[in-house]
């Protein structure tokens, strides 16, 4: 039963979940067990990986019940890569929690519901079943509305209030578009509805099930005009959470675009056009968000609504080339989005704050740890040959080819607010002399840490610098992976026939 | 080739981990990286004068098409040897003008890095690589240009020169994704012999589009010419290096290479001519109000390079060979006028071009080094400038276009560019010793020989042009894909127009230079101009669009939680409406309809009661037991279609929420109300619309001929196959046990996060 391997992460997570509510005030060996099982959820999620690679998408049937009776787990290929990388983001968010998320926090079940949400995250990417897909986002929600809300600062809540009211409703219209394509289609198993609804003879009542799916989907993936739950909430939990969230929690939402419009309404002419204008608004104003905010974390969020709208729009022009920038940029957007938010987090160590006015000096003074939070910067802005820069070739190809130039100057623009925001922000915050502030006495500052302690702060940034930069000098495997996972989204009778075993 | 790119990379790697050795005695070592790859390109001068191209490539990213290849032809060549050359003499002045500078190994990490990204960039055979370099570059001399980080004008002129030249970078981006797509490849040489497809292909315009765009803001054309006065803000070898002689080129290089590829014909010429000009003409202008040495350089800077781009604009072979030798003039004098600035910027403090004068008595060499670069400068014979001159107006005369305007513009900047070059390089060294400057010493010769070596160079080429024809502008007008005449050039071609053009040039050159001082009264004239100036403009366009970017967040980002669900149910209304009623039937047959009954009626009265009572009561109690309404009216309605499990469980999470509810509220303070009549009257109609979009839709749903293959199998199997009586606990225990296992953990989470709420209280962040 080798193809078992595939629903591994979710049972180690699961394992690690149960047994960390077991050691419930016992924190620090909590963080020792919470680290190992990240890292064999790692091992796991690269042997899975592996197998698949070799060996082509993998199903494994909950109850021995054949699709599409019963729910089916499937690890294509695009599954298991989006497993991998929530593995290492998830490793690395789990050694930062342990220095950077104080004990208060930590003694309320921080590290269980930690796993919970990788779980969820994990089910979500490997569940071949629709219903099941809400059920994952459900577990997904809870959680990190926990995550959020652990802590109960006033500015907390009110940004957990905000975040749970709109993705619940999200998940509301989830359901509705749910029960409407059952009506349609009598079937969950997503592979069976990418047979059926061809049969629907109502096409609006598709197209009407498609678009409850987008704004279900979009809300959670941030995307114009439905962000609002983002810049609300993000900033305000510690660093640590906001990084996991950046890194994983709107790329969920993206994936079950890309998996919904590519298994079952593919290249519908009203939706892909729809998707693209609201792509190209989406970094419009996920781009002139970030101009304007002040605060480190702020900036990062705006990006990932921006950045998201490079992903929707490649997801819109619906070509092989396309979705290959698209799997790619993916691939590159969830390590460095986690990895930005662990930055805040380690400039919030260092200095106490997060604003851009009264940070200073980090270049003088850190000088290497400066140029280490370099790259992940400027592989956000796509300074080639660094990781964000490959995708953009094939965006770019695919929008000409398209002839969507609206769309290629969307890209145009985005990339280039991009690096005049993050220029500013070197500028502002590594360059600039320290202006004179008050820093709170009671903070325990960086330099004041154990050189353990700094290590641990340090490695998980240093640790995804070093994904970034194979993404980047080793595009050459990140593109053929991305063309594989493109060919095998594009061809979508090859995920049917797996699944259904025809 | 690749380690010849590579090793400035590793060296400036080796720097960020062994920087510490090279702040002090040992930084001036750092000078035979540079000196060593300028001797590796002087060997291939044999080869490539007898016309080869070499190449060599490695594969990179054969997915993406984007390999190192490298290709060393005559331009790569000449360029290769700037680079290098320039880069030696800038390396060792380095030593000697930033001495003890605390972040020295920086300085030379980036210059290094610098200088094997530029090295990349010309000797690039493939538009992707060349693209990634470009960008290296750009980078790298963001860095240099905000060296001094302390200062804000630094930073400022840093990030304008970043975001420029960012604009171009992805212009090229662009262009090359575009011209790849077109011809099939991105290696530069394999699109030599597509020119037609490429001159006829639907996207040629666009690819113009954005290879000019990439060239003009790169090589500091106007309009985007702004940046390059303030990248003056760096110290001055960064000056000299990047931001006059070497990368400031790159948009010229380009422009070069590509001219075999794109060179379609009349727009090709015109827009190139035309905006040369206008750059060269403008800025030269310019000239005649600055009073700071650097302000002049860097206007005499674009000027010349407007002048390279109007010569590949007029794209004869005599003009692609005055471009070539002028590549070379422009590099060896404006070097050198750069470094002897700095020699005086370093000694007297001062780039004030009024405040100095008489320097010659105690800076003796660096006068004579002035005195040639000026002369270089000018065009006066027998320097290399002469030839350069000469090969300008010999092929602005011989355009069959509107030659005599070309030629009075190119007459014109010559005379500026004559007067420019002496007030750089004379003017500070004539007349009388001001007293404050009589103890001056000469400078350590790291920083004086490097200028005398390039303006001794400008005078040895300029005696024999010869060395010169056969290294280089030979091999490169072969590489130009036109028709090649076999030419000489010469210092001296008998009398001729064109010899008559040059003493005009120089006679005018002298007058302006005894008649026009500079002055401050004068740079503040133009100062007054400077509201149409196009930096100014820029500014003023993104101060607005600073404050449209924050009116268009906010007008989003309110943080009102019903404004963020209101413009989402809006959306979905517009979205549903859209599609709902673009092939609008209601054509439900009520026939297939069960009959209402009495009971159902009553019960949905209920429910509407209830509702309704929710949303109009000002007491949230009453609110929550009208809510509780609701869900009851819902289980009876489960129960009446034979639901009875259901029924139960809408019952008592009914019960329990109302419950719950009730015992919160209590707590809470009097209600308060936060809206007003319009809002509410909004948010009313907000809802109906969807719950009648909803209606709608569920109606039409209903129409559909249900698929129950499912439902079937469940209903059949779950006893043959699962043992269990009951469908609905088979289904939910086995047949979708995942679902349930799941939502059983939601609520373990749910739990957690309900008792963290409940005891973690964090007061202040002081703890952490």
């Amino acid at each position: 039963m080798t193809n078992d391997i595939i629903i591994l992460p979710l049972v180690v997570h699961l394992f690690f979940s149960i047994l960390l509510m077991l050691f419930w005030n016992k924190v620090n060996f909590q963080k020792v067990v919470s680290m190992v099982g990240n890292a064999i959820a790692l091992c796991v999620a690269i042997w899975a990986f592996i197998h698949v690679y070799n060996n082509g998408t993998q199903i494994v049937e909950s109850g021995n019940w054949p699709a599409p009776f019963g729910i089916v787990f499937v690890g294509d290929m695009l599954a298991v890569t989006l497993v991998l990388l929530t593995a290492i983001a998830g490793f690395a968010v789990s050694v930062f929690s342990t220095i950077s998320v104080i004990k208060a926090r930590l003694r309320f079940g921080y590290f269980s519901v930690f796993h919970f949400l990788l779980l969820g995250l994990n089910g979500a990417f490997l569940t071949g079943d629709i219903f099941n897909l809400y059920v994952w986002f459900e577990i997904i929600i809870i959680s990190s509305f926990v995550l959020i809300s652990i802590g109960g600062e006033k500015n907390q809540l009110e940004g957990a209030v905000k975040y749970f009211a709109l993705n619940f409703f999200a998940s509301m219209i989830f359901l509705t578009a749910l029960g409407v394509l059952y009506g349609l289609v009598g079937t969950l198993n997503m592979a069976d509805i990418s047979l059926k609804i061809a049969e629907v003879k109502d096409t609006t009542l598709v197209e009407i099930s498609a678009v409850l799916f987008l704004v279900g989907f979009g809300i959670k993936s941030a995307i114009f005009p439905l962000y609002f739950w983002l810049p609300a909430s993000y900033h305000t939990p510690p660093s640590a959470v906001s990084a996991i969230f950046a890194g994983l929690l709107t790329k969920v939402g993206v994936y079950a675009l890309i998996r919904v419009f590519t298994l079952i309404y593919g290249g519908d002419s009203f939706l892909t056009t729809l998707l693209l204008f609201l792509a190209i608004m989406t970094i419009f104003s996920g781009g002139i968000g970030a101009i304007i905010q002040n605060n480190i974390k702020k900036v990062f969020m705006y990006f990932i609504i921006c950045h998201i709208g490079f992903m929707i729009g490649g997801l819109a022009l619906f070509t092989e080339v396309a979705m290959a920038g698209v799997i790619f940029y993916l691939i590159h957007d969830i390590i460095i989005k986690t990895n930005l938010f662990l930055i805040s987090g380690l400039i919030y160590r260092i200095k106490a704050t997060t604003n851009m006015k009264k940070l200073g000096g980090l270049y003088a003074h850190y000088p290497k740890l400066s140029l280490l939070i370099a790259i992940p910067l400027f592989s956000l802005v796509g300074i080639p040959p660094l990781s964000g820069y490959w995708p953009k070739i094939s965006l770019i190809l695919a929008s000409f080819n398209a002839q969507e130039y609206w769309f290629f100057g969307a890209l145009i623009f985005g990339s280039l607010i991009t690096l005049i925001v993050i220029a500013k922000l070197w500028s502002e915050v590594f360059w600039k002399d320290q202006p004179k502030i008050n820093f709170p006495k009671k903070f325990i500052y960086f330099d004041q840490l154990r050189l353990g302690q700094k290590f641990t702060f340090v490695f998980p940034v240093a640790f995804l610098t070093f994904v970034t930069l194979y993404i980047g000098f080793g595009a050459e495997h990140i593109q053929q992976l991305s063309q594989r996972i493109a060919m095998e989204l594009m061809n979508n009778e090859l995920y049917i026939n797996a699944v259904l075993k025809r | 080739m690749l380690g010849a790119v590579l090793l400035g990379f590793l060296f400036s790697l080796f720097l960020v981990f062994a920087g510490s050795y090279f702040r002090g005695k040992l930084a001036v070592l750092s000078s035979l990286i540079p000196l060593s790859l300028f001797v590796y390109f002087l060997t291939f001068i044999p080869e490539i004068s007898s016309g080869e191209v070499i190449y060599e490539s490695y594969e990179w990213i054969p997915s993406f098409g984007v390999n190192l290849s490298f290709t060393l032809d005559g331009l790569a060549l000449l360029f290769a040897l700037m680079i290098t050359g320039v880069g030696s003499l800038v390396f060792l002045y380095t030593s000697a003008y930033l001495k003890d500078h605390k972040y020295l190994d920086r300085f030379y990490g980036y210059l290094s890095l610098f200088m094997a990204a530029m090295l990349g960039l010309v000797l690039s055979d493939n538009l992707m690589s060349l693209f990634i370099f470009w960008e290296l570059t750009s980078i790298s001399s963001f860095y240099l240009i905000g060296f001094n980080n302390d200062k804000a004008d630094s930073r400022k002129s840093a990030l304008v020169a970043l975001g420029i030249t960012g604009i171009g970078g992805l212009l090229l981006l662009g262009g090359a994704v575009l011209l790849g797509d077109v011809v099939g490849t991105y290696r530069i040489s394999e699109m030599l012999s597509m020119r037609d497809a490429i001159t006829d292909s639907s996207n040629y315009l666009l690819i113009l589009l954005l290879i000019f765009g990439a060239a003009f803001t790169k090589s500091a054309q106007f309009p985007f010419h702004f940046w390059l006065p303030g990248a003056m803000k760096a110290p001055t070898p960064v000056s000299t290096y990047l931001h006059s002689a070497t990368m400031v080129k790159a948009g010229v290089y380009l422009l070069f290479r590509m001219t075999p590829v794109l060179n379609g014909g009349d727009i090709w010429h015109t827009v190139l001519i035309v905006v040369g000009a206008i750059t060269m003409i403008y800025s030269a202008v310019h000239i005649i109000f600055r009073t700071d040495l650097k302000g002049i350089l860097a206007y005499s800077t674009i000027s010349a390079l407007g002048i390279l781009v109007f010569l590949i604009g007029i794209g004869t072979q005599a003009a692609l060979i005055a471009a070539a030798v002028f590549i070379v003039v422009h590099a060896l004098y404006k070097a050198s006028l750069f470094l002897i600035t700095g020699i005086i910027d370093h000694e007297t403090g001062t780039r004030d071009v009024t405040q100095l004068a008489g320097l010659r008595k105690v800076l003796l060499p660096v006068a004579i080094a002035g005195f040639i670069a000026a002369l270089i400068s000018g065009g006066v014979p027998p320097t290399l400038g002469f030839v350069g001159k000469d090969l300008i107006y010999e092929s602005t005369l011989h355009f069959k276009n509107n030659a005599v305007l070309l030629t009075i513009i190119a007459i014109s900047t010559n005379v500026l560019l004559f007067y420019a070059g002496f007030v750089a390089g004379v003017k500070p060294f004539m007349g009388k010793l001001p007293k404050k400057f009589e103890k001056l010493h000469l400078p350590s010769p790291l920083m004086w020989v490097p200028p005398l070596i390039m303006t001794i160079a400008g005078l040895v080429f300029g005696l024999f042009p010869s060395l010169i024809e056969t290294t280089f502008a030979k091999p490169i007008a072969m590489t130009q894909a036109i028709a090649f005449e076999d030419f000489h050039l010469k210092l001296w071609h008998g009398f001729n127009t064109i010899l008559g053009l040059s003493a005009i040039t120089l006679v005018l050159g002298v007058v302006l230079y005894f008649t026009l001082k500079p002055s401050h009264a004068l740079e503040n004239k133009i100062a007054k101009l400077d509201f149409i100036a196009p930096e100014v403009l820029l500014l003023k366009l993104s101060e607005g669009f600073a404050v449209f970017s924050k009116y268009w967040t906010n007008f989003f980002q309110t943080g009102y939680l019903r404004h963020y669900i209101s413009i989402v149910v809006a959306f979905l209304i517009l979205l549903l409406g859209y599609l709902i009623f673009s092939d609008f039937s209601l054509e439900t047959d009520f026939s297939t309809l069960a009959d209402l009954t009495i009971y159902e009626i009553s019960i949905l009265l209920m429910l509407l009661m209830g509702v309704l009572y929710t949303v109009f009561t000002k007491s949230r109690l009453a609110a929550v037991a009208a809510l509780g309404v609701v869900g009851l009216s819902f289980s009876l309605l489960f129960l009446f279609y034979s639901a009875p499990d259901l029924a139960m469980t809408q019952f008592s999470v009914d019960t329990l929420t109302v419950i719950l509810f009730v015992l919160v509220l209590y707590k809470l303070p009097k209600y308060l109300n936060f809206s007003n009549k319009w809002l509410r009257m909004k948010h009313g109609v907000l809802s109906v619309s969807f719950g009648v979009l909803i209606t709608l839709l569920i109606l039409r749903v209903l129409k559909e001929p249900k698929n129950t293959e499912i439902s079937e199998f469940y209903a059949e199997n779950a006893y043959k196959l699962a043992h269990g009586k009951n469908v609905v606990n088979v289904i939910l225990v086995d047949f979708r046990g995942i679902d349930t296992m799941i939502e059983i953990s939601v609520l373990i989470v749910a739990a957690l996060g309900v008792f963290g709420l409940l005891k973690l209280r964090l007061k202040t962040r002081d703890k952490k």
